[in-house]
């Protein structure tokens, strides 16, 4: 499956079927710090991902501070 | 999984309150936790004017969104930092929002309005980009909310930023920080009333709101924030998160409730000395002004009794 990060952008090429969980631990992102998205529509991290699906991985972290 | 309410598919989970939500009960839990923090510290009555500051980020616009819902008069002010790119695509996000919702959208430019961006300030004093963007936006928030007449300024910091903010003030043991440090700062002569209602909600959860809701917002990361003290306090605690669910609420909470009380005397003081500044006439413990002394050495020339701001 194609996998969009962000910060900076860039696309990642996984194997599936897996699992949301899984997918963020092979990435080594912590899921409180990402929504994942698959079609326009969030998924939990118990969510299977096909080998098909176009993931979005969403940063949700924001640096300002003021 | 499973929606705690209504057992339908989740869509959303929230770790630290042990639950998921389908789209439709999310957004009701959303709600509801704004509400209870504008109750809880008494941020605001209904008949207040509320000025949201907007940057064009997942929670000024859902913060924003929420307010209105919750039956607020609400208008938004946006401050355009001068950041290339970022700064032109965040206004769009900014004026989208603003169209979709049907309100006024305030706009403020550093550059053609006060003679300087926030690269420039950067350079001129030396200091992190982020100092002069927040000195810049507190001041000219407060500004503008004075000038056309709000009673409350509400910003999108959330339990993510607040409990940050507390960790750094915490590590330096900045009592002065740790005491102004309160959702509420209320009202006082120069100052208008400031709010901070997404406190009870992480920023997973605005995140997740702006895109339930279809609030396109504005993704990627300030570039002039990449590495900043801030985040780094933020991957720290989300890694105690990840381990133990709850522990951002359980320290920025206690300390609200336990711990802030214990700090309030030096932030009274503080704010007890402040005098109008000689160039603008904002509260200052000084002759000048923060902000104009910023803007003094941004823009290269001195700051006249007659100069915007």
């Amino acid at each position: 499956m194609k996998v969009l990060l962000r910060n900076p952008r860039r696309e990642v090429e996984v194997r599936g079927p897996i699992t949301v969980m899984s997918l963020l631990e092979r990435l080594e992102l912590n899921p409180e710090s990402v929504l994942v998205i698959v079609a326009d529509e969030l998924v939990t991290r118990d969510a299977r991902l096909a080998d098909t699906d176009a993931v979005e991985i969403r940063p949700v972290i924001s640096g300002g501070a003021a | 999984m499973k929606c705690r309410v209504c057992r339908g598919p989740a869509v959303v989970d929230v770790r630290r309150h042990n639950a998921a939500f389908c789209r439709d009960h999310f957004l009701h839990h959303c709600e509801e936790q704004v509400r209870r923090a504008i109750d809880a510290y008494d941020m605001c009555d209904g008949s207040a004017r509320v000025l949201v500051a907007v940057s064009g980020g997942k929670d000024s616009l859902a913060l924003w969104d929420l307010l209105l819902r919750l039956g607020y008069d609400a208008d938004g002010l946006y401050l355009g930092l001068g950041i290339g790119e970022y700064s032109d695509e965040s206004t769009e996000y900014a004026r989208a929002h603003a169209s979709a919702l049907g309100r006024t959208l305030h706009e403020v430019d550093l550059a053609s309005d006060y003679g300087y961006d926030i690269p420039g300030a950067a350079r001129a004093t030396h200091r992190a980009p982020c100092g002069a963007c927040g000195l810049s936006k507190r001041h000219l928030f407060n500004a503008a909310a004075l000038e056309h007449g709000y009673d409350v300024v509400a910003t999108g910091h959330n339990l993510d930023d607040e409990a940050a903010v507390l960790l750094g003030n915490v590590l330096r043991w900045d009592t002065g920080y740790l005491g102004r440090q309160h959702p509420v700062l209320p009202a006082a002569p120069g100052f208008v009333r400031k709010v901070k209602p997404l406190v009870r909600l992480g920023e997973r959860e605005t995140a997740a709101y702006c895109v339930l809701r279809r609030i396109d917002y504005q993704v990627e990361e300030c570039p002039m924030a990449a590495g900043n003290r801030h985040l780094g306090y933020k991957d720290v605690l989300n890694a105690l998160e990840d381990r133990s669910p709850g522990t951002k609420a359980a320290f920025l909470f206690g300390f609200l409730e336990r711990g802030h009380a214990r700090f309030t005397d030096e932030a009274d003081i503080e704010r007890e000395a402040l005098r109008p500044c000689i160039s603008c006439g904002a509260p200052t413990p000084g002759e000048v002004c923060a902000f104009c002394r910023l803007r003094e050495r941004a823009t290269g020339t001195a700051v006249t009794l007659e100069s915007k701001g």
